[in-house]
């Protein structure tokens, strides 16, 4: 009778304590830390508001960081110069083929902040404060007919832009295979 | 042995995969030779200088001969407004066999190749996890790692061909941002399981250490398969063009979604929507309504030899060999035609047929002397089979030029010229 009931207990401890030290010479190296300690460095600003740092700006204060830092590449009204660099403009229903601008094109005005806060300007990222951002990604949506030129743009009234082509695309992210 | 006892198994001259495998009724090489029995060739024997000469010694690092060394990348025009972008493309028309050299491997960057200090790199997890955590370059050494061959294509590669033209463009030149390659490293799972992954965390940002800090999103489900932070690329360290020191790898998927340099993994609810995943690499259909999220990329192959831009000299026998690969599986078939799709062989698999990664193939060909046009057509392990243009402009149209795995059609002119066409 003991039996029947030792032996499932003894079977169960030996799978138990196999486990236990496989997890212990298991390697586990990485360094604990704390998100408080990775702001500076986490630049990723998500469409739900995550991510956006403290401040705010307009389009009126970003004209001049605009005109010092992106006008070179991207014109003095986001028309562009040479390359991928219009920024401004553009119709997804013209009869052409369409003109994918911030304007036209992008889903997310999270995006702008996001790009622009860690990819611009291209001679130098990352070299723009973060109330520059704000205030330089305001600037780009009210050229863009998007924004008013006083309107505050901040974490808070960012993630709520509704952008132009918003609805213009079908997510097939759930495909990770074909067939 | 003559040229009429190979058989023929499909229109303008494509011979049976059997006698390349030389369990036909004649070997190919017995048909070329021309020579009559008997007769001196002319061929000048005198043994050559350099086997009268020691050379030089052993090197720290090879590099290619010098009668080699013009199969090179081609590299883009640097746009000034685009500091260390653009892409440089692998001689596809001078490999041979499935695994590219790493100094050849495709490039596509963002803001250009930083010069990452080992010592100084950074590996942070954080976002929807029980502990954020911190690896560095000798931490991740010490994990067990694994090895895979895997295909890397860039989104763009082949793109042209929807538009038209490129009526001079080579495998190079239209299809050179493919590669393949050994990647070694640690599955994605073990770091992401040691952090500890909370059940709201749907998807990863991933993101490089490169001036744009070039963002892509990951659905968890792939996160956790088959993805990996490669450290070694063919049995070395991870080449700085290709994310010293070390990458995401992502296999089967769009390449730049494999974030090179790779520095920042955070778990989140949902995709990050970066500009590389909104703006760029989604492709706008007629309606225009644009895809977003094309992962997987399509089932595809091309002949590299003989393709565009080469010329055949004489009419008689030729090896028509190229490259298969699938996002999605591995290689199951692939069938050439040589009169522009009307009649296909089926071509010999060279080699190994790894999942997700380039499989090579080849077929022996009878060149006449007149026009033909030459075509793959590879099936994958799901069955999905490789498209023509014309299905693909049918499908999408031509408002976006990413993702595009169509038939490559090569014509061949009664002079022997080889050059890309539509068919």
């Amino acid at each position: 009778m003991y039996k029947k009931v030792v032996f499932p207990f003894l079977a169960i401890s030996i799978v138990l304590s196999s486990l236990a030290s496989y997890a212990q010479e298991r390697v586990r190296l990485g360094t604990p830390v704390t998100e408080a300690e990775l702001e500076g460095f986490d630049l990723i600003a998500e469409p739900d508001g995550t991510g956006f740092p403290a401040g705010g700006g307009t389009a009126r204060q970003g004209k001049e960081v605009y005109d010092v830092n992106c006008a070179v590449c991207h014109g003095a009204n986001g028309e562009g110069t040479s390359g991928n660099t219009i920024i401004v403009g553009g119709d997804m229903q013209s009869e052409g083929p369409p003109l994918r601008t911030v304007g036209s094109y992008w889903p997310y005005a999270s995006t702008v902040f996001d790009f622009i806060r860690r990819a611009m300007p291209a001679t130098a990222p990352k070299s723009l404060s973060n109330e520059q951002v704000y205030q330089v990604t305001a600037y780009v949506l009210f050229m863009n007919g998007i924004i008013g030129e006083d309107t505050e743009l901040n974490a808070n009234t960012l993630i709520n832009i509704e952008m132009p082509n918003a609805d213009g695309f079908i997510d097939r992210s759930h495909i990770l295979s074909n067939e | 042995m003559t040229k009429e006892t190979l058989e023929k198994v499909a229109g303008n001259g494509l011979i049976s995969r059997r006698h390349l495998l030389g369990i036909g009724a004649a070997g190919v090489g017995m048909v070329a030779a021309n020579n009559v029995l008997g007769q001196d060739s002319g061929i000048n024997f005198e043994i050559p200088g350099w086997s009268r000469t020691p050379g030089p010694g052993p090197s720290t690092y090879g590099s290619a001969s010098r009668y080699a060394e013009q199969f090179q990348r081609s590299t883009a025009f640097q746009n000034p407004t685009y500091p260390g972008g653009g892409a440089s493309r692998s001689p596809l028309q001078y490999l041979q066999g499935t695994i590219t050299p790493n100094a050849l491997h495709f490039e596509r960057h963002h803001a250009g190749i930083p010069d990452i200090d080992p010592a100084r790199h950074k590996l942070v997890i954080n976002g929807l996890v029980r502990q954020p955590l911190v690896f560095n370059y000798e931490d991740l050494l010490r994990y067990q790692m694994q090895s895979r061959v895997y295909f890397l294509e860039c989104s763009g590669n082949s793109g042209g061909l929807l538009r038209g033209g490129n009526e001079d463009g080579t495998a190079q030149s239209i299809h050179g941002l493919v590669s393949c390659a050994e990647w070694t490293g640690i599955p994605l799972s073990t770091l992401l399981y040691e952090a500890g992954v909370l059940p709201e965390a749907r998807w990863i940002a991933a993101v490089g250490a490169d001036a744009a800090s070039m963002g892509r999103s990951v659905p968890i489900e792939k996160a956790l398969d088959d993805v990996m932070v490669a450290l070694f690329q063919n049995g070395e360290p991870v080449m700085p063009g290709q994310g010293y020191p070390m990458r995401l790898f992502v296999p089967g998927w769009e390449g730049n979604i494999s974030v090179k340099w790779l520095t920042q993994i955070k778990l989140t609810r949902e995709p990050a929507q970066f500009r590389d995943e909104t703006s760029k690499y989604s492709d706008t259909l007629p309606d225009r309504s644009s895809y977003q999220f094309t992962f997987p990329m399509g089932t595809k192959s091309l002949i590299s030899s003989p393709s565009g831009q080469m010329t055949l000299d004489t009419p008689g026998i030729y090896q028509v060999s190229g490259i298969a690969w699938s996002g999605s599986g591995s290689i199951r078939r692939v069938e050439v035609s040589a009169d522009g799709g009307r009649s296909w062989a089926d071509a010999a698999i060279q080699g190994l047929q790894l999942d997700k990664a380039l499989t090579r193939f080849s077929i022996p060909w009878e060149w006449n002397g007149g026009s033909a046009v030459l075509q793959s057509r590879a099936t994958d392990s799901r069955g999905n089979v490789q498209p023509t243009r014309d299905m693909i402009l049918a499908d999408r149209g031509n408002l976006s030029f990413y993702h595009n795995h169509c038939i490559q059609s090569w014509g061949v002119s009664n002079s022997g010229e080889v050059t890309n066409v539509y068919v």
